[in-house]
C-alpha cells in the first residue's frame, strides 16, 4: 500500500507539495507515483532561478520503461534543486517524501496551494485511477 | 553455447593488422607519399591514431560470424513479431540488387547512364500506385517514420497553400504506434487522441466530437494495431473530410489487405508503405527500412523529391523541385534507400499480380487459424467477437493474476522453445498482451508447433512456475539488468585505465 | 504461389479449424464496396531466373568503368569479408533487438560500432545510427535546439560550404518546427571566414560546419569552434569518417571540441549503390546523451552477472515518449552498421590511415595532372582533403556527359548548386585509382575539352 502523509498537499498529476518557511514549497512525487514508475533511472531538474507557472512542466523523471513530466504545483521561482538525484536517482524510489524531493519553489500565490488535494482526496484519486 | 562476450577491442594487440586490407603506396610514386601530409596544416591534422581495434582478418571473420550466431532471425526461427511482418525475404531479391551495374552506380551519375535503375524505380512507382489506389508515389522516404513525416508535412503544405492556417491538430486513435504522435509534433502539430470502442473500432461519436476547424487530419492504421479491420472506415473518412481534414493511412499493416482492399478506396488521401514489411525486404537488425508515400490528386503537388518520370524521348529522368515546385522538399542526400527499392521491385516481379492478391489472403488465413486454435486451448483473445486481420491480440491478464507469470515471462520462455516472441505489451490498451503476426510465408506445421509451445509453457507455469519466471535458460545470456544499463551508462568500450 | 507454402489440404484443414467456408469469408468485416478490384499495373509473376535476367539487363545499362565523382558518396574498395558476413541471415533477417537475450549478436555489433564512432570522432557517445548523413544532420540540428539551454533563439547558422543536398534535407525536416536556418556565406576562397561570425548580433543556437567542406577544402575549425564556445553556440560538425584517420577529430576542435558530430557512413564498406542504404552517424558529448535521437545500446549484466548488451535510454524514444519523443525515428541502419563495423575492424587504425592517405594522394595527383591541360585550373587554393574543384575553360556539364559516354564519371558539375561555378567540376580520388586510371582521365578530359572548343 502506498503512503499518503497527511501534512502534504497533492496534485492530481501525482506531485506532492510541502510548505516550508516563508512561502518556500518543496516538491516531489508521491509514493504511489514512484511505485507506478518502477526503478527511477534519471531525473532532469529545472535550473535555479527559473520561473515556473502552476501546471507547467518543470522536471522529468525517467524509469526504464516510462518517462513522466513533473509539473510545478504552484507558481514561483525555483530556489533549489536536489542535485543528489543526478547521481542517485533511486532515492526517488527509496524516500519519495524525504531525500527524494525534486525542487523548491518560492511561491508567488498561497491560494494555489489551497487548490491542491489533501491526502485523503488524493488517495481516493489514486484509487479511482487504478485499473 | 557461445558465451564469449569479449568485444573486438579486447582481441586487439598493438601492431597487429589485416595486412591485405591496407592499400599499398605505389613503388614508383607519381604522387609521392609526402604530398599527403605536407599540404595539410598541422593544426588541422589528427594528433594520434583513433582507438580502433588492431586484429587479423581471421579474428574479424570469426568474431562477427560467432556474433551472428547469437541472433534469432527469420532464416533461423519463426519470428511472429506483431506489426512487423517478419515474412521470408527472398534471397533472389538481394542478387537482383547486386547485378553488375547497380552496386557501383553513383547516385549523382547522369540520367543518360542510369536508365536501368530509373526504369526499375519508375515501374515500382506504378506498381505501388496500383496496389494502394493512389495517383502519385514518391519512393524517397527511408523508413516508415520518414514516410509518416513526409505525409503529414504534405497535409500541412496542402492546408497552407489554401490559406487555411487555423488547422493545428492531428487526430490519432489511442491504440496507434508511437511514431504517429511523434511525427505530428515534428510537423508542428498538436495531437488529440481518439478512443476506441470496446470491440476495437474507432469510437465514431468521440471522433465526431473531436473534429473541427482545428483538425488538420487523422492518422490511422487499418487494420489497426488491435488486429481488426475498422468496419466504419467510410464513416470515419466522411467525418474527417466534412470537417476539412485529410486522412493519413499508416501502412504498417498493409500486408493484411494487400491485393484485397486499396487504402485509396477507403478514403485515405495519403499513406506510407513499409517495404521492409509488405514487400519483404530484410529488416537487417533494425534497418534499413523504406517508406514510400502515396497520395491522391489533392496532395500530388507536394510529394517529396526526387521522383522518376518519363522524358519526351521515352526515357526516364529525375523529377526534382523544378518539376514539383510545391514539393515539401528532399528527405535524404540522394534517393533514399535505393537498394531496398530494387529489392522490393524484384519481389513484386516474382509475386506478380496473382501473388499480390494472395499475400493478404494467406496472411489472414494464418492469423485466423492461430487465433482459433489458441482460443480452443483456452487462451484469451482480446477481441474474440472479431475476425483477426493478419495479426491478433491475446492477453495473459488472467494468468498474471492467478499464476503470477507475466506476458514478458511467457515471451522469454518462448525463446527457450526456439521461437522469437510476438510483440509484447502492445497495443498499450490491452494488459499483459501479445500481438501475434505469423505472415503468409509460414507453414501450418510451424504455426502448430508454436501453439503447442504456448500450451506447454502455460502448463509449466502451473506446475513449475520458476522455469517460466527465470527464462530464458538456453540463450547466451539470461535476462539483462535494464536498470543498471540505464543508471550506469556504458555506451562505448574504453581501454582499461582510460 | 510464390513464397506461400500451403497445400490445398492444409487450407481446408485450417478453414475447418476457423469454422469458415472460404478464405474469402475471412474478409467479411470489410465493407464489400471497398473490396479491391483488379490490379492493372502489376505484371504477371516471373520466376527468379526471369526476374534476375530482367534486373541484370537493366543493371548493365548503368555500368561505368571509372568513378572520379564523390560529393558525399565515395568509390572505395570493400574487403570481401565485409558483406560475406553481413549477409548472413542472422544479421540480415533479424529485427530491432527488442528481445535482448535473442539478439546479443546485433546488440554487441552496435555497441562495438558506437565505440568505434566515438573513437573516430573523439566524442563521448554515439547512437546506433540514423538513416543517412543528410537526415542525420537534420536530427543533429533539432537536437542542438533542444540541448542548448542557454540560447533559445531557434536560429541555426549553417556554413554555405556544407553539402547543398544536406542543406536542402535539413530545410525540409526542420521547417515546420519554427527553426530558422541562416547561411554563413563562403568567401572567394571557398571556405567560411571565422572573422565574419562577429557580425552576427544575436548568437545562434548552433553553428554547422563541414570538414572537409563540400569542395574538399579545410575550414578553420579551431577558430570557428572557439568563437562558438565563447558565445554559448553549439558546434555541429559534419565529417567524412575516412577523413578522421588524418584530420583532427571534432572532439578536439578548438579549445573544447565540437558538441555534436554527424555524417554518412557510406565510405566505411558500403557500396555506392545509388546512394542508399548507407547509415548516418551522430556522436555527442555525454551531457547531451538524453537529447540524442534514435536507438542506443548499453553494456550491462544478466541475472548471473554475465556481460550482456541491451537497448537503453528508451524513454527518449517514440514508443514510450510518443508526442514528446526526441524524434519519430525507430530505424537504425543495423545492417549497414554491421558492414561498417566489420570494415573498421578489418582496416584498423593503420589501414584507415592508409586509405585516407591514398585518397588524398590520388586526389592531389589527379588535380595536378588535370591542370596541365590548357585552360584547366584549380578553382580554389588552400588546404584540402580527398576532393578538389577543377575550373574548366567551358561549361562543365557537357564535358561530364562526354566523359560518361566514354565510361568515366568525371566529377560533379557544380552549376546546379552554385550557378557561378558552372564551369567547375568537383573531382575525387580514392585508393582504387591507379596511375593508369588517372592518366586515362586526363587524356579523356583533354579530348573532351578540345572537341568542345572545336564545336564552340
Amino acid at each position: 500500500m502506498s503512503e499518503f502523509p497527511a501534512e502534504l498537499r497533492y496534485a492530481p498529476s501525482h506531485e506532492w507539495a510541502r510548505v516550508e518557511d516563508e512561502g518556500v514549497v518543496a516538491v516531489g512525487i508521491s509514493d504511489h507515483a514512484q511505485d507506478a514508475l518502477g526503478d527511477v533511472v534519471y531525473v532532469e531538474l529545472p535550473e535555479v532561478g527559473q520561473d515556473v507557472e502552476a501546471g507547467e512542466e518543470a522536471a522529468v523523471v525517467e524509469s526504464v520503461k516510462a518517462a513522466s513530466d513533473i509539473y510545478a504545483p504552484v507558481s514561483g521561482t525555483i530556489v533549489a534543486v536536489n542535485t543528489l538525484l543526478e547521481d542517485a536517482p533511486e532515492t526517488v524510489n527509496q524516500d519519495p517524501y524525504g531525500d527524494g524531493w525534486f525542487f523548491r519553489i518560492q511561491s508567488r500565490d498561497d491560494a494555489e496551494l489551497d487548490a491542491l488535494l489533501d491526502a485523503q482526496t488524493y488517495a481516493e484519486h489514486c484509487e479511482s485511477e487504478s485499473p | 553455447m557461445n558465451r564469449d562476450t569479449r568485444t573486438i577491442f579486447e582481441l586487439s594487440r598493438p601492431g597487429r593488422m589485416a595486412t591485405a586490407q591496407v592499400p599499398k603506396v605505389p613503388k614508383a610514386p607519381k604522387a609521392p607519399a609526402a604530398v599527403e601530409m605536407a599540404d595539410i596544416p598541422v593544426n588541422l591534422r589528427r594528433p594520434s591514431r583513433p582507438g580502433l581495434p588492431e586484429v587479423s582478418e581471421l579474428q574479424v571473420v570469426r568474431h562477427y560470424t560467432n556474433l551472428s550466431r547469437k541472433n534469432f532471425s527469420i532464416e533461423n526461427q519463426f519470428y511472429p513479431l506483431g506489426s512487423c511482418t517478419m515474412k521470408y525475404n527472398p534471397r533472389g531479391t538481394h542478387h537482383a540488387a547486386a547485378q553488375p551495374g547497380f552496386p557501383g552506380r553513383h547516385p549523382l551519375a547522369p540520367a543518360a547512364h542510369s536508365q536501368g535503375f530509373l526504369e526499375c524505380l519508375f515501374d515500382l512507382q506504378e506498381i505501388l500506385k496500383d496496389v494502394t489506389g493512389m495517383t502519385g508515389v514518391s519512393l524517397t522516404p527511408m523508413a516508415g517514420a520518414q514516410g509518416e513525416f513526409a505525409g503529414v508535412a504534405m497535409i500541412r503544405a496542402y492546408h497552407e497553400a489554401r490559406g487555411d492556417a487555423a488547422r493545428s491538430e492531428i487526430l490519432i486513435p489511442n491504440a496507434a504506434h508511437g511514431t504517429n504522435p511523434a511525427t505530428a509534433v515534428m510537423c508542428g502539430y498538436g495531437v488529440r487522441e481518439v478512443p476506441l470502442t470496446p470491440d476495437g473500432d474507432v469510437d465514431l461519436d468521440a471522433l465526431k466530437a473531436s473534429v473541427g476547424p482545428q483538425t488538420a487530419g487523422l492518422m490511422m492504421t487499418n487494420p489497426s494495431t488491435c488486429g481488426v479491420f475498422d468496419r466504419r472506415i467510410e464513416g470515419i473518412a466522411a467525418t474527417v473530410h466534412d470537417a476539412g481534414g485529410l486522412l493519413y493511412y499508416d501502412g504498417a499493416n498493409l500486408n493484411a489487405i494487400l491485393g484485397k482492399v486499396k487504402p485509396g478506396d477507403m478514403g485515405f488521401d495519403v499513406l506510407h508503405m513499409n517495404l521492409h514489411k509488405t514487400f519483404a525486404t530484410p529488416h537487417g537488425g533494425g534497418g534499413p527500412g523504406s517508406g514510400p508515400v502515396g497520395v491522391n490528386d489533392k496532395l500530388a503537388p507536394y510529394l517529396p523529391v526526387p521522383m522518376v518520370g518519363r522524358d519526351d524521348a521515352g526515357g526516364f529522368r529525375w523529377l526534382t523541385q523544378q518539376d514539383v515546385p510545391g514539393s515539401i522538399g528532399r528527405l535524404s542526400a540522394f534517393m533514399g534507400n535505393a537498394g531496398i527499392l530494387l529489392r522490393a521491385f524484384a519481389y513484386a516481379l516474382m509475386l506478380g499480380r496473382e501473388g499480390m492478391h494472395r499475400v493478404g489472403e494467406f496472411a489472414t488465413l494464418n492469423a485466423n487459424y492461430m487465433a482459433a486454435r489458441l482460443a480452443e486451448h483456452g487462451f484469451a483473445l482480446a477481441y474474440p467477437q472479431r475476425r483477426a486481420s493478419h495479426e491478433f491480440v491475446i492477453t495473459f491478464a488472467e494468468q498474471a493474476k492467478t499464476l503470477g507469470v507475466s506476458a514478458m515471462d511467457i515471451a522469454k520462455r518462448l525463446l527457450d522453445y526456439g521461437f522469437h516472441s510476438p510483440t509484447t505489451y502492445f497495443p498499450l490498451l490491452v494488459p499483459e498482451c501479445f500481438l501475434i503476426e505469423p505472415t503468409e510465408t509460414e507453414t501450418k506445421e510451424e504455426l502448430d508447433a508454436f501453439i503447442e509451445a504456448l500450451v506447454a509453457i502455460l502448463r509449466e507455469a502451473e506446475s513449475d512456475p520458476e522455469l517460466v519466471l527465470s527464462a530464458p535458460q538456453s540463450l547466451p545470456v539470461k535476462r539483462l539488468d535494464d536498470v543498471k544499463a540505464a543508471r550506469e551508462l556504458d555506451l562505448a568500450y574504453r581501454p582499461p585505465g582510460e | 504461389m510464390p513464397f506461400i507454402p500451403h497445400t490445398a489440404a492444409e487450407v481446408d484443414a485450417m478453414l475447418d479449424a476457423i469454422g469458415a467456408e472460404s478464405i474469402e469469408q475471412l474478409f467479411d468485416e470489410i465493407p464489400s464496396q471497398l473490396r479491391a478490384g483488379e490490379l492493372r499495373t502489376v505484371p504477371e509473376a516471373r520466376s527468379e531466373m526471369a526476374m534476375l535476367r530482367l534486373m541484370g539487363e537493366r543493371a548493365r545499362k548503368d555500368q561505368l568503368q571509372l568513378c572520379f565523382l564523390g560529393a558525399g558518396c565515395y568509390d572505395h574498395h570493400i574487403p570481401s569479408a565485409v558483406w560475406d558476413i553481413t549477409q548472413r541471415g542472422e544479421f540480415l533477417t533479424a529485427y530491432t533487438p527488442y528481445q535482448a537475450e535473442a539478439s546479443q549478436g546485433t546488440l554487441q555489433v552496435i555497441y562495438e560500432y558506437q565505440s568505434m564512432m566515438t573513437a573516430l570522432t573523439a566524442l563521448d557517445v554515439s547512437n546506433a545510427s540514423v538513416y543517412d548523413g543528410a537526415s542525420g544532420l537534420a536530427e543533429a540540428v533539432l537536437m542542438a535546439v533542444r540541448a542548448n539551454r542557454k540560447n533559445k533563439s531557434r536560429r541555426v547558422l549553417m556554413a554555405e560550404t556544407v553539402h547543398p543536398l544536406y542543406r536542402q534535407t535539413v530545410a525540409t525536416i526542420v521547417r515546420n518546427q519554427g527553426i530558422a536556418l541562416d547561411s554563413l556565406p563562403m568567401t572567394a576562397s571557398g571556405v567560411v571566414d571565422p572573422a565574419a561570425l562577429n557580425g552576427h548580433a544575436e548568437p545562434p543556437v548552433a553553428l554547422v560546419v563541414q570538414q572537409p567542406n563540400f569542395f574538399g577544402l579545410l575550414e578553420q575549425v579551431d577558430e570557428l569552434t572557439d568563437w562558438a564556445a565563447a558565445h554559448d553556440v553549439l558546434v555541429i560538425a559534419v565529417v567524412n569518417p575516412t577523413s578522421l584517420a588524418i584530420l583532427k577529430p571534432p572532439g578536439q576542435w578548438g579549445e573544447g571540441g565540437a558538441d555534436i558530430a554527424c555524417g554518412d557512413g557510406q565510405p566505411l564498406g558500403i557500396p555506392m549503390a545509388s546512394g542508399g542504404p548507407s547509415f548516418g552517424f551522430i556522436c555527442c558529448r555525454q551531457a547531451f546523451v538524453r537529447q540524442l535521437p534514435g536507438r542506443i545500446i548499453g553494456r550491462t549484466e544478466d541475472l548471473d552477472g554475465r556481460t550482456g548488451f541491451t537497448l537503453t535510454l528508451q524513454a527518449r524514444e517514440q514508443h514510450i515518449r510518443r508526442a514528446k519523443a526526441t524524434s519519430n525515428i525507430c530505424t537504425n541502419q543495423g545492417l549497414l552498421v554491421t558492414a561498417g563495423t566489420i570494415y573498421l575492424s578489418l582496416l584498423g587504425p593503420a589501414g584507415l590511415e592508409g586509405v585516407a592517405g591514398q585518397c588524398h594522394r590520388r586526389t592531389a595527383q589527379l588535380a595536378s595532372a588535370a591542370v596541365t591541360l590548357p585552360g584547366v585550373t584549380e578553382r580554389f587554393a588552400g588546404p584540402f582533403f580527398h576532393e578538389r574543384v577543377l575550373a574548366l575553360p567551358c561549361e562543365a556539364e557537357p564535358v561530364a556527359e562526354k566523359l560518361a559516354a566514354r565510361g568515366i564519371l568525371a566529377g560533379l558539375p557544380l552549376g546546379d548548386y552554385f550557378p557561378e561555378l558552372s564551369r567547375c567540376l568537383l573531382v575525387c580520388g580514392t585508393e582504387k585509382h591507379s596511375d593508369e586510371d588517372i592518366e586515362r582521365y586526363v587524356t579523356e578530359l583533354g579530348a573532351a575539352l578540345s572537341s568542345t572548343e572545336a564545336v564552340a
